[in-house]
């Protein structure tokens, strides 16, 4: 039983769903191949091979890897994946969009968003939003999973697995790259943050975000929002927390002017420590609160911008 | 240029769902269904594609109980031009659902099949790129803007900590996110004008397909509830609770 691992990083550096995955796939077995496909790679590479339970890191590296087209890392993953009895990546866009295509093409069933691993065939899952907890057996030849990071606590650093390096070379000739534009901030990324503050519909606007920076600077916190905040426009996307988001579960949860729907609770409700401020006493975020204040967020964030540096 | 989109029926998503006494499932008895909100959007995309005289005709295809017929009506009534179900009381995976897609495929030739990214009730998020796979097509996924020119589509991608845009040759499958459109409602005299338009139900099993899932459930039950917490009356005891008893500042 040989676990394969696809691991998700910018090429000098691994991402840190990648050491969750890992944790994850250690409850699975113990024999754990980490692929590192890119260009010019070698910097993850090494991050890959240092992390303990990592029996052994393939590195594919080349040009058609480099922005990790969904169909030439299937190809590659498809190619290497039928002799390995479990399949992992991490649950973030990057997982969600190729994953998908390895297990349709080895004719296997994925298994999306693992929160729990049971057993080596039986994996839990959240369904509906996270309404509902489901537990589900795989009776697949090859078990191809996709990992939330933020149910598992990332493993150690200190190893040093041998580096193998692979020559194939995969370009499906289907998808070309033409850009990206990453969102550049100081700030953590939601999902490796240790506190967030996030702000809903009740922000009014995106100019009021600036309310949130202060206190996020101080916190060294990361900044969300809720779909409505999304929808309206006030925000990127990618600063989403949600069902339709990122799922987080920081020890420190701030939502502001968020009601608390269904599918924002989902991407959230994990959170340690959750804060609710909102002038509507009645919204729904306050059940699941651990601490809720009722105020108006316009007055109560400058407070508390104030009272976090004394 | 003809459009495949394949939808969905699922629970409404204003509906919290309750899980089943005997941990079979969640209870839909009696429980409002509608189109998958992703569905929508992919609807409306292939529609203003059509409007923008871009499309040549947009085909939905939905895959389940004789009930879909409904969402499949609510498609055409938003500007789908005919409707195709493939019937079957089996509750199918996201792998037989892409390898029943892929015959819909072979046999409408589109040049385009826009479908959601991911079904409100199983949270898959995989029905699109195994399709996608199973047919050889490249995949533009969680797309927040699409534009089709010279036998190419550039799709704009909702990434982890940005967009990415990507070039796929067609025929391609293009995945909706939620920043790609805003639906619109459906009119009366369109909603009207639906019933007229031609839906052919298909038995989902007349394919050949073996339609059964290697994955078992075996058991759905209730999150962990939260405990309640404390309301506070000032940002003053909101500081101190976080620092002195949550210890998280």
């Amino acid at each position: 039983m040989t676990i394969l691992i696809i691991a998700e990083h910018n090429q000098q550096t691994l991402k840190a769903d990648t050491a969750k995955t890992v944790a994850a796939a250690c409850q699975i077995g113990s024999d754990i191949h980490v692929l590192v496909a890119g260009f010019q790679c070698s910097g993850a590479a090494a991050q890959a091979a240092a992390l303990v339970g990592v029996s052994k890191v393939l590195v594919a590296d080349a040009a058609c890897y480099e922005h990790q087209l969904a169909e030439n890392i299937a190809a590659l993953v498809v190619e290497l994946g039928r002799g390995y009895s479990h399949i992992l990546a991490a649950a973030t866009t990057h997982g969600k969009n190729f994953l998908p295509r390895v297990a349709a093409l080895l004719d296997v069933a994925q298994i999306s968003d693992v929160i729990k691993i049971e057993s080596a065939d039986t994996f839990v899952r959240p369904i509906y939003a996270g309404n509902a907890i489901a537990t589900v057996q795989s009776a697949d030849a090859i078990k191809v999973l996709t990992i939330r990071s933020s149910a598992f606590d990332a493993v150690n650093e200190g190893n040093s697995a041998p580096i193998e390096v692979l020559s194939q070379q995969n370009e499906a000739g289907l998808s070309q790259f033409v850009g990206e534009e990453l969102t550049k901030s100081e700030r953590p990324e939601l999902t490796a943050a240790r506190i967030i503050i996030s702000g809903g519909r009740g922000m009014q606007n995106g100019d009021n975000f600036k309310l949130l920076e202060g206190i996020a600077d101080k916190l060294n916190a990361a900044i969300g929002a809720s779909r409505a905040a999304v929808d309206a426009g006030f925000v990127p996307n990618d600063m989403q927390v949600g069902q339709t988001g990122k799922i987080v579960a920081p020890d420190l949860y701030i939502a502001v002017g968020i009601s608390g729907a269904i599918q924002h609770l989902a991407g959230m409700k994990d959170s340690k420590i959750i804060v609710a401020i909102n002038k509507d006493a009645e919204a729904p975020i306050f059940q699941v609160a651990d601490y809720g204040l009722v105020a108006d967020l316009f007055t109560a964030l400058p407070e508390l911008e104030a009272k976090l540096s004394t | 240029m003809k459009i495949l989109v394949p939808v969905k029926r699922v629970v409404d998503y204003n509906v919290k769902v309750r899980v089943k006494a005997d941990q079979t499932g969640v209870d839909l008895a009696n429980v409002k269904m509608s189109l998958n909100p992703f569905c929508e959007i992919a609807v409306e995309e292939a529609v203003r594609l059509k409007e923008a005289g871009i499309a040549s005709e947009v085909v939905v295809v939905s895959i389940g109980q004789n009930s879909a017929q409904e969402q499949l009506r609510t498609a055409l009534a938003l500007g789908a031009d005919r409707a195709i179900l493939l019937e079957t009381e089996l509750n199918l995976d996201s792998l037989q659902v892409a390898k029943l897609l892929a015959k819909v495929v072979e046999n409408e030739q589109p040049q385009l099949v826009v479908i959601g990214k991911q079904a409100i009730d199983s949270d898959n998020n995989q029905t699109g790129q195994m399709l996608a796979a199973l047919t050889g097509m490249g995949q533009g996924t969680f797309a927040s803007k699409v534009v089709v020119a010279d036998g190419q589509v550039a799709v704009t991608r909702e990434i982890d900590g940005g967009l990415q845009t990507v070039s796929l040759k067609l025929p391609a499958v293009v995945s909706t996110d939620l920043r790609l459109n805003e639906p619109r409602y459906a009119s009366l005299p369109n909603i009207m004008k639906a019933k007229k338009k031609p839906l052919d139900i298909i038995a989902a099993e007349s394919f050949g397909i073996v339609l059964q899932s290697q994955v078992k459930v075996l058991k759905v039950t209730a999150p962990a509830v939260r405990q309640a917490g404390v309301m506070v009356d000032s940002v003053d005891a909101l500081v101190a609770k976080l620092k002195q008893e949550a210890k998280v500042i």
